[in-house]
């Protein structure tokens, strides 16, 4: 339970109010994509919605990907393909990147660039990104030695 | 002896590392400023001015002190007695004082987006909502856009005391140098031979913003014994000694803490008006305070780069030598003056010879004062233009003389067997292979296939037409010789340091001055110092970023980390293998000269005999055995002043497609073979190139800042500015040739800004090899659809009707409107 200012967006919610500083703010007109977060399992960026909105609902933050020490696969993709250098797009980017593999699990070079165009990072080009997505695709194939976690609720249920 | 020698077998240099950094930026555990909080914390927000030009007539902050959670709002009037100046570190002029650059407005804004008055609230939120009811009048002035107009004698003047918006002159000339010979006298020559040929063209290169990703933001706790700053900067020691020096903080009682930053690109290398605000309020307030800015503050008022107009003229015989080049231009400054924004253009003007052996060369730079945000230095800081003016001209050129552009290039350009070659500016380059990476990125391109299926096109007459751009470059980078930056002016030298601490359990801990924030430093020189001490690549901590760590230093640019920051390193390295030798020794109860140093092991020539330098540390920290006169010790630090700049090199070959019905441009391959010597982790240079491939292709395709009549940015948000997605760029293919660089003993050249300076004229060229069949002859940056499709229909005499000139954005000076995009017509009788 907690009460927040109607206009209080989720990722505010998140920063300040939960310490949840794993998600960062990018911009103010949701083209970065850096504040990328799981809301009941799609992604969002948390700068379109509200605090109020989230209520209820179960929120899923790059902080909880990690399981007994083990990365989700994507984080692990993204450090094994350098696809990342400062690290700021990253979070939200890896959280689209999730929900890009949800919906398309083996996707081509150009389904990836499209699937993550509304998340812009300035360090990398994006070609590490794309093959870290491609690597992370392969490895959570079924079969494959690493598994989906399944989301943990950061936030949310009761606003 | 040193450690390479002994350890011919290197273990960690020239591996694809994985990097240590990542763990924490993939879970989201970073230490960005904005993360920071602190008990009783502060927060302000900027009253910014709306309006380019105008003088302050009243500021009512009578509302804004009325909201419940407002502790302060502060004006210029409040502040102006202790906010002095923010630093110009190089100003280029000598002769006279630089204007104030205030941190916050007193009497008169200068551009949009000026600081004019600071709320201080309890909650960001309420700060902000307070900024909306401070009321400030102004009387507005005419703003000065245009560098041409803002040259004339009646035009309104930015900074009235000055008596002109002319700033500095900066020539560089190489008759009057005695590097070269008189470029004036091979013009004159050239335009009365009838065997020689004279080129001129005139090249804009738009403004553009850094745009980092991590927004800029200060922390300030006044109340620490050191009053300590956080700041999203790439430069912690520069702001430290600066605002030491200039608010008369003493220097020890300052700190400044670079936390993680989340990239840079030169954007954050200055002295911002904000971290001076941060230090005069939470003094004033005794309280700790944060600023964090928004994205469209961002765009708006942290400092633009490029703004620049050039005019090149180029002599040449018609067999293709050039003879001479001489450069012209004029660079927008914007409304003030931050650390190098006048001496951005002068980092170029050792460049626009580039790789040719011209004989002559003279460079000439006027910076000019306009009501617009102010420059600074964006990633390639004036090398970029010099390499765009340079390779667009070299395929002009090559047009003219109907001269396939790579052998016009080759009939110019140093050849391998030339090094080291003394250029006509007198720098010299240490070492390359121009004619290597060529014939590597031709391979790799198919350049003869492409060639042949563009001909089929064009034969064909397809809607998308090929285009294949070259640019073959280099830069100078590693900045710098210490002495020379002095003779050109310059503040401050551009040596690095680092210290080495051997902790009793044999691991290090390396403090290094330069400050990364994205680059991957704490990797790359553990792998440096993993070979050289014999030690796990793990157990090694790379200390950066904090002046109370990391004392001394002079930060992250001009592609200096690794060329002469971890050349500090690896000399600081060496120096703890040469003290450790002597405890070895003592330990031993051998000859130091009998001692062999491999894989972190001492051991005594021709025995089994030996100890590891894990063993020496920790005896050394017993103290119980050691050397007698020697100080228990074998910690050990050094600073490298480079003796000569690093000379990086490469081809680019891009091949665009060009819609011509629509005038779309897509990249179909990009092909790029550079040159950056000897390589510490291929895996991150890797990345430093496509990174900056992405901001260089994005200058040729994308990104401008354009203001509108009055001084307002039009591009003040990422939907106005757009930064290219994954979705609009290409995979590239990288390689590399190498040749050692050879001032510096591990062979390194800089890297971070190359693809950068290299990759923008590639891509222009590309475009116009695709478009000049029709009769187009140039079209400004960025190339975006809408000016390729009314250069196309302006060349056919088919465009539209004839208005486009009031719709397009205009670029740098005002000048780049759909009215320029057609100047073909007046490029035509250049000779």
């Amino acid at each position: 339970e907690d009460d927040v200012e109607p206009r209080m967006l989720l990722v505010q919610y998140l920063r300040e109010r939960l310490g949840k500083t794993g998600t960062v703010i990018g911009c103010d007109t949701s083209n970065c994509g850096a504040c990328t977060v799981h809301l009941d399992g799609l992604s969002v960026k948390s700068c379109s919605v509200l605090a109020v909105q989230a209520n209820g609902s179960e929120v899923l933050t790059v902080e909880g990907l990690e399981r007994d020490g083990q990365l989700h696969p994507v984080q692990q993709a993204f450090h094994d393909n350098h696809a990342l250098q400062c690290g700021y797009c990253t979070p939200g980017m890896i959280m689209q990147s999730i929900d890009l593999l949800g919906d398309n699990p083996d996707p081509s070079e150009q389904e990836v660039r499209e699937g993550i165009e509304g998340n812009l990072c300035r360090c990398t080009g994006y070609q590490n990104i794309v093959r870290a997505v491609q690597d992370a695709a392969q490895k959570m194939k079924p079969g494959a030695s690493a598994s989906q976690p399944a989301a943990q609720s950061v936030a949310g249920g009761g606003a | 002896m040193t450690v390479v020698e002994n350890a011919p077998q290197t273990l960690e240099i020239g591996q694809s590392r994985l990097r240590k950094e990542d763990r924490r930026l993939i879970t989201g555990r970073t230490r960005w400023t904005d993360n920071i909080q602190i008990t009783g914390l502060l927060h302000m927000a900027m009253v910014r001015s709306p309006i380019a030009h105008g003088t302050i007539t009243g500021i009512d902050t009578s509302a804004a002190k009325q909201v419940p959670g407002v502790v302060a709002v502060f004006t210029g009037a409040d502040l102006d007695a202790e906010q002095s100046s923010l630093p110009i570190a190089w100003p280029i002029n000598s002769e006279q004082q630089p204007p104030k650059h205030p941190s916050i407005a007193v009497d008169k804004v200068t551009f949009a987006g000026e600081i004019v008055a600071i709320v201080v609230a309890r909650s960001a939120a309420t700060a902000k909502d307070a900024v909306e009811l401070v009321e400030v009048d102004y009387d507005p002035l005419d703003p000065v856009l245009d560098m041409e107009a803002a040259l004339r004698d009646d035009a309104p003047l930015v900074h009235p005391d000055l008596g002109s918006n002319k700033w500095a002159y900066f020539k560089l000339d190489s008759a009057e140098a005695g590097t070269g010979g008189d470029v004036d006298q091979a013009i004159a020559a050239a335009e009365d031979a009838d065997d020689q040929i004279v080129v001129r063209r005139r090249f804009r290169q738009q403004r553009l913003i850094p745009a980092f990703m991590e927004p800029r933001s200060v922390v300030v706790d006044p109340n620490a014994e050191q009053l300590t700053m956080w700041s999203a900067t790439q430069v912690p020691h520069i702001v430290r000694t600066m605002t030491a020096l200039l608010l008369g903080i003493p220097e020890h009682k300052l700190r400044v803490i670079a936390p993680d930053v989340g990239g840079g690109f030169g954007g954050k290398l200055q002295v911002i008006p904000e971290e001076w605000l941060a230090v005069l309020v939470a003094r004033r307030l005794s309280k700790p305070v944060k600023w964090t800015e928004t994205r469209s503050e961002s765009l708006l008022s942290a400092h633009h780069g490029r703004d620049q107009i050039q005019d090149i003229t180029l002599s040449a015989r018609r067999d293709g030598t050039v003879t001479g080049l001489k450069v012209e231009l004029l660079a927008d400054m914007g409304a003030q003056m931050g650390l190098f924004t006048p001496a951005v253009p002068v980092l170029g003007a050792f460049m626009y010879n580039s790789i040719y052996k011209f004989p002559a060369y003279q460079f000439n730079c006027t910076d000019v004062f306009t009501t617009k945000t102010w420059t600074d230095a964006y990633r390639g800081a004036g090398r970029p233009e010099a390499t765009f003016a340079i390779e667009r001209i070299m395929d002009e050129l090559a047009v003219e003389l109907d001269i396939e552009p790579l052998a016009l290039r080759e009939k110019n350009w140093i050849t391998h067997d030339e090094f080291p070659f003394t250029t006509v500016v007198g720098l010299t380059y240490d070492s390359g292979n121009y004619e290597a990476a060529t014939e590597k990125a031709k391979q790799l391109f198919d350049y003869d296939g492409l060639r042949r299926e563009q001909a089929e096109r064009r034969e064909r007459g397809d809607v998308k037409q090929l285009g294949i751009g070259i640019s073959t470059f280099t830069e100078m980078c590693g900045l710098a010789p210490s002495r020379l930056l002095g003779q050109l002016g310059a503040g401050a030298g551009g040596w690095e340091h680092s210290h080495i601490r051997m902790l009793p359990s044999g691991k290090a801990e390396v403090v290094i001055g330069v400050s990364p924030h994205g680059q991957g430093h704490e990797t790359a020189f553990s792998q440096i110092v993993a070979d050289q001490l014999g030690i796990g690549f793990d157990d090694i901590e790379i200390l950066h970023g904090d002046t109370q760590s990391s004392p001394r230093g002079l930060d992250t640019y001009g592609s200096r980390s690794l060329v002469v920051g971890g050349i500090a390193v690896h000399k600081a390295a060496g120096k703890v293998v040469d003290r450790a030798r002597i405890f070895a020794a003592h330990l031993l109860e051998a000859s130091e000269d009998d001692l062999e140093f491999e894989h972190g092991r001492f051991s005594v020539r021709g025995t089994d005999k030996g100890v590891t330098i894990q063993d020496v540390a920790m005896a050394v920290f017993t103290g119980h055995d050691y050397p007698q006169g020697e100080e228990p010790s074998i910690d050990a630090e050094a600073t490298f002043d480079p003796e000569n700049f690093s000379y990086p090199h490469g081809t680019h070959l891009c091949a665009t497609e060009v819609d011509t019905e629509t005038g779309m441009v897509s990249i179909r391959s990009y092909v790029c073979v550079d040159d950056i010597g000897e390589v510490i982790n291929p895996l991150i240079v890797e990345g430093q190139v496509h990174g900056g491939l992405a901001q260089g292709i994005a200058q040729a395709l994308f990104e401008e800042a354009a203001y509108d009549e009055a001084g307002t940015l039009l591009s003040g948000t990422f939907v106005d500015y757009t930064l290219p997605s994954a979705a609009d760029l290409p995979s590239f293919t990288t390689d590399r040739t190498t040749t050692a660089a050879t001032s510096n003993p591990l062979g390194v050249k800089g890297v971070g800004e190359a693809g950068t300076i290299a990759s923008t004229p590639a891509v222009v060229n590309a475009v116009l090899d695709a478009l000049r069949q029709f009769g187009v002859k140039d079209i400004d940056m960025p190339t975006t659809p809408y000016r390729v499709w009314t250069a196309l229909n302006s060349a056919k005499g088919t465009a539209g009707r004839g208005d486009e000139a009031d719709v397009a954005s205009p670029g740098a000076g005002l000048g780049s409107t759909a009215g320029d995009i057609s100047k073909g017509d007046t490029q035509g009788g250049h000779l």
